[in-house]
């Protein structure tokens, strides 16, 4: 501060005739406003990504859609964009995708969900202390091993018990679920036990002052109470599983293939765009173009995931903190 | 009980005592009997999902240790890959184009990141509409999958506007922008978790808003960052799926560089085409390259998770 302002404020004489202090900052401090502008760009970089991700997808999507038909890309059966004549109908490589998420989802909902009423609910807090970091620190296994561990270890595990299972070995769809499941459990887990866990102790105890047990404060109580917040894990869960690249390509194959039969192999979005993609093909081949169009149909599923996940998060933040 | 019942004149207390009983009477019936198995078995199917959870994740490290316990010698390290003779293939080339990726997503993501949790939680302004839809587009950002990243990368970085050709830099720009939404929300967070008053403290003081931050929010929030900092690191190591988008060849033989336009490679990427071959031999290597990038990872989780609980401060 410069020495004027200091006299200004402290050796003011009689009331009456000391000077109006000048309630101006000393310096018009240029090097705040700047830093404040480069964090403000930081910040903007992001809003950059996202332009930059759908300008990217959409510019070749549209050179797509002007050569093949939107209502045969959606409505489509046959997947065959790089034989000739090429198929571009995408529901083989959709259903694909959406199968091995629903059999991660089924492995993985019930499985996450009851470790989280435990953590939550029933772990004291000295087993919750390990416990939740260790799901934590196995959460950042990369995909890329989950899916060797689908495709050497599971697969050749499950065939002889299960046939129907495995029916191309060593691919299948709901192998590539049972190692998605294995990826998204501690999602699903951890976020829904810090639902859980923010419910009120008040609401608790009030079950409990009527007679309730543990296991019905536990259901009927804490579980419907932490809905938002455990849907939205559900929901994040399940934007993931959509996404994931490496154990669909590892574990359940490349034949695009129009069913939801666990034993069967089939190609989903991520797998097409990440066997495509890998080749020096050309742009402005149709087969360039269908890359794109694949990568914006799945952002649009995972968007919308995304969203309804991030409203959810919301509504529980603001009922209970 | 005795006591209760010793007052006969209170019609009141009979009532109550009465009561009492009859929920007693009932507690102690069968009602409660099924109560209590129904609970042990609830928690039993607890106990048994937690487990088959943790042993699944677990199956994962041990099986990939068992498998590639063969193949673990210091030739994985300093040979090159090799399609010929799986037995002297190694990941030299791939794990320093490892290295040389994440040192490039360190170097563009740790300011990126603060910048832009520093500026949306101390400077924005969550009534305006622009700061509310950052918030927004950084939350969907982070759930983006990340072979969305690896079109972005070959669309915008490797061709299009940046044009950069497939060269490492390119991957490293790509997986920067893949972890930089979780590198912006594990910083807020840290960030939030300063409580108002040290701001205030040092406003009233006299330090400018700018002060505050460097001298006193950032210092306190520096465990959070470092850990969030530290698991966006360990995921970009792990990332496979953008770097096939944006070059990362696998049989690449000589030591990479961040512009050498001769092909780089990447250790998941290595894994990834070693495991997707049907000789046994390279699938040994396939799993001891995932024990080297589990080692790194786990120990890397590890430390970031005990370092957030470690400081996690109380004020």
């Amino acid at each position: 501060m410069a020495t004027g302002d200091i006299r200004a404020f402290g050796t003011g004489g009689p009331a009456g005739r000391r000077p109006v202090p000048s309630l101006e900052a000393p310096s018009p401090r240029y090097g705040e406003k700047a830093i404040r502008g480069l964090l403000a760009l930081c910040a903007l970089l992001s809003v950059l990504t996202t332009t930059a991700i759908v300008v990217s997808l959409l510019l070749p999507t549209l050179d797509f859609l002007a050569e093949v038909p939107i209502g045969e890309f959606l409505f489509g059966t046959t997947w065959a964009p790089t034989f000739t004549p090429a198929d571009f109908g995408v529901l083989p490589i959709l259903v694909g995708t959406l199968s091995t998420s629903l059999w991660g989802m089924l492995v993985a909902v019930p499985i996450g969900l009851a470790s989280a009423i435990f953590l939550s609910e029933y772990a004291s807090p000295r087993t919750r202390k390990v416990i939740k970091p260790v799901l934590e620190v196995l959460a950042g296994i990369p995909t890329v091993a989950i899916g060797i561990f689908g495709l050497i270890f599971l697969s050749p595990l499950i065939e002889p018990i299960l046939p129907f299972m495995v029916k191309v070995p060593p691919f299948s769809a709901g192998i590539a679920g049972i190692a998605i499941g294995l990826m998204i459990v501690p999602i699903i887990a951890s976020i829904s036990d810090d639902s859980m866990r923010s419910v009120p102790q008040g609401l608790r105890e009030a079950a409990y002052g009527l007679g309730a047990t543990r296991m019905k404060v536990a259901t009927r109580v804490v579980f419907p109470a932490a809905i938002s917040g455990i849907i939205a894990s559900l929901v994040l869960a399940g934007s993931r599983a959509v996404g994931e690249t490496m154990i669909v390509l590892l574990v359940a194959g490349a034949s695009p293939n129009l069913t939801f039969d666990p034993g069967s192999s089939v190609q989903t979005m991520t797998a097409f765009i990440g066997t495509t993609a890998t080749g020096d093909i050309s742009t402005g081949t149709i087969t360039y173009d269908t890359i794109f169009a694949v990568g914006a149909l799945l952002f649009a599923i995972t968007l919308v995931l995304n969203l309804f996940a991030i409203r959810m998060v919301r509504k529980y933040r603001e009922v209970y903190e | 009980m005795a006591s209760l019942s010793g007052q006969p004149g209170s019609g009141r207390v009979r009532f109550a005592t009465d009561g009492a009983r009859a929920v007693t009477a009932e507690m102690l019936s069968e009602q409660p009997r099924r109560d209590l198995v129904k609970g042990t078995i609830f928690f039993a199917l607890l106990l048994l999902a937690l487990t088959v959870a943790l042993v699944g994740l677990a199956a994962i490290i041990i099986q990939a240790a068992v498998n590639g316990a063969p193949a673990i010698s210091p030739t994985l390290f300093t040979n090159g890959p090799s399609t010929i003779n799986p037995s002297e293939a190694g990941f030299r080339p791939a794990l320093i184009g490892t290295i040389y990726l994440i040192l490039g997503v360190i170097v563009l993501v740790v300011p990126l990141g603060v910048g832009a949790a520093v500026y949306l939680e101390e400077y924005g302004d969550r009534e305006k509409w622009w700061n509310r839809t950052i918030e927004l587009n950084v939350q969907n950002l982070a759930g983006v999958p990340s072979i969305i990243y690896g079109i972005l990368g070959l669309a915008f970085i490797v061709r299009g506007p940046l044009d950069l050709g497939f060269i490492l830099a390119a991957g490293s720009l790509t997986l920067a922008l893949l972890v930089l939404p979780t590198v912006i929300l594990a910083a807020r967070e840290a960030i939030r978790a300063v409580p108002p008053s040290i701001r205030e403290g040092s406003l009233a003081l006299g330090a400018t808003q700018w002060q505050t931050i460097r001298r006193q929010v950032l210092p306190a929030a520096i465990p959070g960052v470092v850990t969030g900092v530290i698991l966006a690191i360990s995921r970009a190591i792990g990332e496979t799926a953008p770097l096939l988008l944006v070059g990362a060849a696998t049989f690449v033989t000589f030591n990479p560089t961040f512009l050498g336009d001769n092909g780089y490679s990447a250790l998941p990427v290595l894994i990834f085409n070693y495991a997707s071959r049907p000789q046994d031999e390279f699938r040994v290597l396939a799993s001891a390259g995932v024990v080297v990038m589990l080692v790194v990872l786990l120990a890397m989780n590890s430390f970031a998770i005990w370092l957030r609980n470690r400081y996690e401060q109380q004020w």
